[in-house]
């Protein structure tokens, strides 16, 4: 069983004086992954929007429509 | 052989098809991804000559296996779009095209961050950093195609075309630690031979090259079901689709 390998919190975050390059990896990966993942959900979410407010001002030109020929 | 397949070139099947992989994998891939590097990071011991530097392999590695294996499933995306005239094959490769640049970012940018302390620079014009850079080019050249010709099906063609023979750059990163004299090191896992590391330190990493391989089949799954809307959305189904989302919300 793997056991946790460093004293204590401090010493963890030290990474045995590496710690700049490790968490800047491990930041930039993790950022550039949430973004990635942020705008592909965003760009879908748009898509939607724009295409349901389309839908809804068909539905009013017909309405008003409907109404002018009566 | 493969006339099973043939359903799945239909928009409106892949689609759902496409949100039932989606919503086991983004989960899926989350939780391999934390278990991966919370076990690298904090329960391996260090590393003999790289003492604790060398837990940045457990994002470089993944990034980089996978930014070339992302490339051969764009390809192989391509190629079918080529051959057979599949429209969701290319649609395919615009979806896929980023996540393979994010990924190819990801390799060279904890690739700058581990050189610096263990080789003492950023960067080297080396075989395996630069042609690992000119994958991110070729990423970047795919999805800039696609939107260069005021002709949409012009711009797919060419991009498909270039990921195609973009593939000679693959072997290419593969054994330019081995053709050329590097300052990037050699295979350690990715050869046919025992991996040349010990288990215990080599567990974490395998779960997270599973993790970026999950990652990305999620990713893929949401951002080809949003190129589906768009390229069809002029059809009875989509518009039903979007109703349906947008009374969910209210």
């Amino acid at each position: 069983m793997p056991s946790f390998n460093f004293t204590s919190f401090s010493d963890f975050l030290a990474m045995g004086g590496y710690g700049f390059f490790v968490w800047l990896s491990f930041g930039g990966s993790i950022g550039a992954l949430l973004a990635l993942g942020w705008y592909s959900k965003r760009q879908q979410q748009q898509f939607i929007q724009q295409q349901s407010g389309r839908a809804a001002r068909e539905a009013r030109v017909r309405q008003q429509q409907d109404r002018e020929q009566v | 052989m493969f006339k099973w397949l043939d359903p799945y070139a239909k928009p409106q099947v892949l689609f759902a098809t496409l949100l039932w992989w989606q919503r086991g994998l983004m989960p899926l891939s989350i939780v391999v991804l934390l278990l991966g590097t919370i076990w690298g990071l904090g329960f391996t011991p260090a590393d003999y000559q790289q003492g604790d530097s060398y837990r940045i392999i457990h994002v470089h590695v993944p990034a980089a296996i996978w930014s070339m294996g992302v490339y051969a499933w764009m390809a192989i995306a391509a190629f079918i779009a080529l051959v057979w005239q599949v429209k969701t094959a290319q649609w395919a490769i615009g979806a896929i095209a980023p996540i393979g640049a994010v990924y190819t970012l990801i390799a060279l940018f904890t690739g700058a961050a581990w050189g610096k302390p263990m080789w003492g620079t950023w960067w080297v014009w080396d075989a395996r950093l630069t042609s690992e850079l000119i994958l991110l080019f070729l990423f970047l050249g795919v999805m800039a195609l696609q939107n260069a010709f005021a002709d949409r099906q012009t711009g797919d063609k060419a991009a498909a075309v270039l990921a195609v023979v973009g593939v000679v750059n693959l072997p290419i990163i593969h054994y330019s630690v081995e053709w050329w004299n590097t300052l990037h090191q050699g295979a350690t896992i990715t050869k046919f031979a025992k991996p040349s590391m010990d288990p215990s330190m080599l567990w974490p990493l395998l779960i997270c090259i599973l993790g970026f391989a999950l990652l990305f089949g999620a990713l893929t799954c949401l951002r080809l079901r949003t190129a589906i809307l768009q390229h069809e959305a002029h059809r009875p189904w989509v518009r039903q689709y979007v109703e349906e989302q947008q009374d969910a919300k209210l």
